[in-house]
């Protein structure tokens, strides 16, 4: 077996929860990773859509940018972004929606705002983006960050964007139809809501990886599923597949500069 | 043919201070050229509407130019943070800004909404989200017809929007193509519309018939400045300018270094320096 870094580990696990048949919506960053690499490897036939309004692209380097010109070269069409926001996403057509995540609670709401109080923030953080809606009019919402204690928090500074909210039935209360966060993927572990609660569980760890690694990571008391599982590691396929996106995007952002 | 004037006066002739203005374009098209003769021009007061301040609203905060920042996404994208913005929101340099927060659709929906004549913006949005908390333009309303509760934003109507383009004929009408973002509904909802593009060419004969094209009638002022995107870029001209971007996380952090960098690459510059930039990125 080849070694990974968890960082891989992290992409990987993403990547298989995707499948042909899903329509995603790709944030950037880690989650634009690993939908590269599930096109790449067992889900060819899965339709990548970016917020710049590039539907079914299939880039040969991972975008810096939302809107790298090679997403709208290698699209199967390009629409404009209201039509993306309101045809696309708020019709309905998206199956699961990617988002990574600067902060996030036990329950799955997101903040990628501000660091403290909006009106006087220690960090003035980018913003939501397309996230609020994303988070809402997705089918299902998958999120994947590397765990650290001031990412994973007992209480979030702001809703950028809702998951569970408190819990239990909240999504139902505030007439939200879709599914929410159902995955997050860690550095560390794989982990599902509770169908009740709705609080993220750890239902498997990566190779190597302790449940005190989890917990030390955390910054709420972690709960793990009563038949904890062992993520498979990476394959050779798979680790090839990531490592050569990963030179080929390094070569073709650096290369340029005059 | 009288619409083609050069930058300075475009700018000077449709851009005032206290001006509500946009410089639109997602990611691709963004119009530098534009921006650098406004902060050459030393415009005040404005208030800015962008879906994602990017790296050209980060220079004209920087310089003091923004009275007032509407906005769904203040990062550089792929990057990180735009230090400037954050210099001015979180120390108030090099003054103090407004900023009026929204979600990607809800932009997208105000400049619809404002192409359109309306005076408000309704869509499925913001639900469970704290930005109605901290944005009073943000309002709920239910539908008369099923009683779902639907989010309200203002329409967004510039005083001016500027956008570049590839191309405009003779006669004046104006080509966008690749990533066409936002531009046809800011343009059609300003009072005023700068256009700049990379050439001008005869006439548009055996282009697809369903191409993004602005009618001459629309459109108030054409310049024409090649590389006027970068370092974004403008698809089938020239790549965008990755490394540029990545550059300028450096160059934002330091209030010297930007004000350095500010001094010799717009003040001291004029618009033809766009078309050394982009020596290099070109397919």
């Amino acid at each position: 077996m080849t070694d990974f870094t968890p960082n891989e580990m992290m992409t990987i696990a993403a990547s298989r929860a995707l499948t042909s048949k899903d329509v995603c919506f790709v944030g950037i960053g880690a989650p634009s990773a690993a939908c590269n690499v599930a096109r790449l490897t067992h889900a060819p036939d899965i339709t990548l859509i970016y917020e710049s309004g590039t539907i079914g692209t299939a880039p040969d380097v991972l975008p810096l940018s939302i809107g790298d010109g090679e997403l709208c070269e290698t699209a199967v069409t390009t629409v404009a972004v209201p039509e993306m926001f309101r045809y696309w996403l708020q019709g309905g057509r998206i199956t699961v929606g990617f988002l990574g995540a600067a902060q996030i609670d036990r329950f799955g709401n997101i903040n990628t705002t501000v660091i403290g109080d909006y009106h006087n923030p220690k960090v003035r953080l980018p913003g939501g983006g397309g996230a609020p809606e994303i988070a809402t009019s997705c089918g299902e919402i998958y999120i994947t960050l590397k765990q650290a204690k001031r990412s994973m928090v007992e209480k979030i500074d702001f809703f950028t964007s809702f998951g569970h909210g408190e819990g239990g039935d909240h999504r139902e209360r505030l007439g939200i139809k879709t599914k929410g966060p159902t995955k997050l993927i860690t550095d560390l572990a794989l982990w599902e809501p509770d169908p009740v609660t709705k609080e993220f569980t750890v239902v498997s760890l990566h190779p190597g990886v302790t449940r005190d690694m989890v917990q030390e990571t955390c910054g709420w008391t972690v709960k793990f599923a009563d038949d904890l599982k062992e993520t498979p590691a990476p394959t050779a396929d798979e680790l090839k597949t990531l490592r050569d996106l990963n030179e080929r995007t390094q070569r073709a952002h650096h290369g340029k500069a005059a | 043919m009288s619409k083609v004037i050069p930058l300075a006066q475009a700018v000077r002739d449709n851009l005032n201070d206290g001006d509500t203005v946009a410089f639109e374009g997602f990611t691709h098209l963004i119009p530098h050229a534009a921006a650098h003769e406004a902060i050459r021009q030393g415009k005040k007061d404005l208030t800015l509407i962008r879906m994602t301040p990017d790296i050209v609203y980060d220079q004209m905060i920087g310089m003091g130019l923004a009275k007032k920042v509407i906005f769904s996404y203040a990062g550089n994208p792929g990057v990180g943070l735009l230090r400037r913005m954050r210099d001015a929101i979180e120390n108030g340099y090099p003054r103090e800004i407004e900023t009026v927060e929204h979600s990607h659709a809800a932009m997208a929906n105000a400049y619809e909404a404002g192409a359109a004549g309306m005076p408000s913006a309704f869509f499925r949005g913001y639900k469970g989200a704290d930005l109605p908390k901290v944005n009073p333009e943000i309002r709920f309303v239910t539908c008369p017809f099923s009683g779902e509760e639907l989010a309200a934003v203002p329409a967004h109507r510039p005083d001016v929007t500027f956008i570049h383009a590839q191309k405009a004929n003779k006669k004046g009408d104006v080509l966008i193509e690749g990533i066409v973002g936002v531009q046809k509904e800011a343009a059609l909802a300003a009072k005023r519309v700068v256009v700049t593009v990379e050439e001008i060419v005869e006439d548009f004969e055996g282009l697809h018939p369903n191409l993004t094209i602005l009618p001459n009638w629309t459109i108030t002022a054409i310049s024409i400045v090649k590389g006027g995107a970068h370092p974004s870029y403008t698809h089938g001209y020239y790549d965008r300018d990755n490394a540029a971007y990545l550059e300028w996380d450096k160059v934002s952090a330091d209030r010297e270094l930007f004000t350095q960098w500010m001094r010799t690459n717009v003040l001291e510059a004029t618009p033809d320096i766009f078309a050394e930039r982009i020596k290099g990125l070109q397919a």
